[in-house]
């Protein structure tokens, strides 16, 4: 990796797309959007821990591990949630988040 | 402890008990897919397996193996740690033979197999047939254990046991509040007496570090030799105790002032009334005095004196009520009570070996042929209540034309419990009155004139019964099956003759025997005054007269309160309710109701309200927790960046 490249660089980028992944998160109504938007947070933090691993213990491979354990949890989590609003499709026929609101007092 | 064993093996008498138990299992779990009959049977025919056991080994102990050199010995026939609570501290169940176990081994089987059999013709047809005989055999168990108890705990515990058989079977006909009440009263006021009990158990035991009646009892054991120690109101710890111990007895008993629950509890079937209330359960307090008689004779001089003042008192009481009283039935329950209150004084003038126990053999004397008289008199009344459907005497007379065998059974009874000779009443209660002329000549004055009294309402219900004007019967009055008559005719023949067993020379406080002879100064006037209250009662009931009412009419004051049993049970009633009730339990269930039940469900309401305050939270809308979520998680950020320092 090119040490040309500040750290601050990655954090400002990884905070952004943070943030953008929670906005998604909160105002998208469509369950497949808000999946993406969670996708966005996971990667954020992924980037993170790349670049602290590079910037502050350059000569160890945690930070690389932990990274492929978010990739691998991340999938499986996309596979789980998707296989549920499969299901709240046959059930309600919307994946609109508002219109699914049974559980409630 | 024992010196030595007997040569003869006893362990086998620990089947007296248990053979009831499991008939108590089977027809409680299995009676009613039983045929009724079968049922009836079953129990029967293992009551009359133990009883051949009791005999035997009545006939061992007393003939074969119970003596060694010229004393009857305590033999501890089988004995097991039951619950072992530290390595002082168990309760033991096992078997414990001697003079007075075995003694009561023979009522008690002999008295309920002849009740069982009564009850297989008088209980015929009855809803719970099965039931019925179930219960008989929990009592015959727990009766049994009761007598059989090594030590003071096991005898408590079958205590408990007879008292639940008691209450169920006094509540056999659960359909009639009369009966429930009854049930219910008796169980609770001998509870009450059981508190007492239970308190000098502890107190004794606390004392001796022993509950075992072989250690109590012996002259140089803890309790007997051990140092009196504490003193409370001028009386020893063990005088105490001992006193707790009679309150418990006194209970069982129906010993004044806790007879009340006796003459209800006669709603019970009439043969429950002559196995219980009669024979075998309500002697248990005589027999828990007897069991300890030694600790009261040289521990606890003051407790037996009470003994002795209560059992006169409530002879005296007893029989005075019993005059009045027109349910046959509950002038028998009177009788009972007055008759125990001669055993127990009789213990209570009594001394400890030789002749000085005198009082002691008369009481056990007394015991064993007041159990069959009794139970003979209280089956006759059965017999009687069966053809003339009716408890009260106003509904009954010239009887005896129609039920000539419960004539002259009945006669036979009321003629033993009047104490003429040669029948088995006569020597048992000249026993009694002997020792009392030896000790306390005041009480053996009162007790004479029970003597009178009791001759007196015997045939007064004798006479109202049998002989009088014929009242109009809803059927002519019929003689009792078979079933019935039979075993009244056995009692009949055990009443009459149980009297010339030499009970010196087998039932005494110390295991030895000793001489006695009638003594004719205190046996002539006893006779005598029996044939007076015969007499007055041939002048006043055997005819229709006014001078019943008359006489009623002149002591019209004495009359009433004796009619009414004194007001003791208004008595009870206005402590009860008036007093106990009003400023104790009514507060407390102010205060439990107010102030406990308040605080709780204010904290119940106030969850309440404001759950129902937050509940539109829950929206079911995703995004909006997540909202909530993201929120919460950058304030707690900003609070750990900028504030947590």
């Amino acid at each position: 990796m090119n040490a040309g490249i500040p750290l601050n660089y990655f954090l400002i980028l990884a905070t952004i797309m943070f943030f953008v992944g929670v906005y998604g998160f909160l105002t998208r109504r469509n369950l497949i959007t808000i999946l993406m938007s969670v996708e966005l947070i996971l990667n954020s933090v992924n980037i993170n821990f790349l670049a602290f691993n590079r910037y502050l213990f350059p000569h160890k491979l945690e930070g690389l591990f932990f990274s492929l354990f978010v990739i691998a949890v991340a999938a499986s989590e996309a596979a789980v949630a998707i296989a549920i609003i499969i299901n709240i499709y046959r059930r309600f026929t919307t994946i609109n988040v508002e219109d699914v609101n049974v559980m409630k007092f | 402890m024992e010196i030595q064993q007997s040569m003869i093996n006893f362990s086998y008498t620990a089947w007296i008990p248990l053979i009831p138990f499991l008939i108590f299992i089977l027809l409680g779990l299995a009676g009613n897919k039983l045929k009724p009959r079968l049922s009836g049977l079953i129990g029967t025919s293992g009551l009359a397996v133990i009883t051949v056991l009791s005999y035997v080994t009545a006939w061992l102990y007393f003939f074969e193996g119970g003596k060694v050199g010229d004393t009857y010995q305590k033999i501890t026939a089988i004995n097991t740690t039951w619950l072992q609570f530290t390595e002082n501290l168990h309760v033991d169940l096992g078997v414990l033979l001697d003079p007075i176990s075995v003694m009561m081994l023979i009522v008690i089987t002999t008295v309920s197999l002849m009740v069982h059999i009564y009850s297989l013709g008088y209980m015929k047809g009855e809803k719970g047939f099965e039931r019925f005989f179930a219960f008989l055999s929990l009592f015959s168990f727990s009766m049994l254990g009761l007598v059989l108890a090594t030590n003071i705990f096991q005898m408590y515990i079958f205590w408990e046991l007879v008292g639940v058989s008691s209450y169920l079977l006094i509540g056999f006909y659960y359909q009639r509040p009369s009966a429930v009440r009854a049930a219910k009263k008796a169980f609770i006021v001998t509870r009450f007496a059981d508190l007492g009990f239970l308190i000098g158990i502890l107190l004794l035991s606390f004392n001796t570090k022993t509950f075992d009646f072989i250690t109590l009892t012996s002259t140089d054991g803890p309790a007997i030799a051990g140092s009196g120690g504490i003193t409370f109101m001028g009386l020893s710890v063990i005088t105490w105790s001992m006193i707790f111990v009679y309150m418990g007895g006194v209970g069982k008993s129906a010993m004044f002032p806790f007879h009340i629950w006796l003459p209800d509890a006669m709603e019970g079937p009439t043969p429950v009334s002559a196995l219980i209330h009669a024979a075998t359960m309500v002697v248990a307090g005589v027999y828990l005095v007897a069991r300890m008689f030694p600790i009261y004779v040289f521990a606890a001089p003051a407790a037996l004196e009470v003994v002795s003042y209560v059992g006169a008192f409530s002879s005296l009481f007893a029989a005075v009520i019993a005059c009045t009283q027109t349910d046959i039935k509950r002038v028998l329950a009177y009788s009972t009570m007055s008759q125990i209150g001669y055993m127990m004084f009789a213990l209570g003038v009594s001394g400890y070996g030789g002749h000085e126990g005198l009082g002691f053999m008369a009481s056990m004397f007394h015991l064993f042929t007041h159990s069959m008289f009794k139970a003979l008199l209280f089956l006759g009344a059965g017999a009687i209540i069966h053809s003339v459907h009716s408890n009260y005497m106003t509904d009954m007379g010239g009887l005896r034309k129609y039920l000539p065998i419960t004539h002259i059974t009945f006669l036979i009874a009321c003629l033993t419990i009047a104490g003429i000779p040669p029948l088995s009443g006569f020597f048992s209660k000249d026993e009694i009155l002997a020792a009392a002329f030896h000790h306390n000549k005041i009480l053996f004055a009162v007790e004479y004139a029970v003597a009178g009294i009791t001759a007196f309402y015997m045939f007064r219900l004798y006479f109202n019964i049998f002989w009088g004007e014929e009242r109009h019967y809803h059927h002519t009055p019929h003689e009792a099956p078979a079933t019935m008559t039979i075993p009244l005719i056995i009692l009949a023949i055990g009443a009459a003759f149980s009297g010339l067993i030499p009970f010196n020379e087998f039932v005494t406080s110390d295991g030895k025997a000793f001489e006695t002879e009638i003594e004719w100064i205190v046996a002539v006037p006893s006779v005598l005054i029996a044939l007076a209250g015969i007499t007055a009662a041939f002048v006043l009931y055997s005819k229709k007269s006014l001078v019943p009412d008359r006489l009623a009419a002149t002591f019209k004051y004495a009359y009433k309160w004796s009619y009414n049993k004194f007001y003791i049970d208004e008595l009870y009633l206005f402590v009860t309710k008036k007093i106990i009730f009003r400023y104790i339990s009514e507060p407390v269930a102010w205060f439990d109701r107010h102030i406990v039940d308040a605080t709780m469900n204010s904290i119940a309401t106030v969850t309440q309200f404001a759950s129902f305050r937050i509940r539109r939270f829950q929206s079911g809308q995703l995004q909006k927790y997540a909202f909530v979520f993201v929120t919460g998680i950058v304030l707690l950020a900003l609070i750990f960046i900028y504030l947590w320092k």
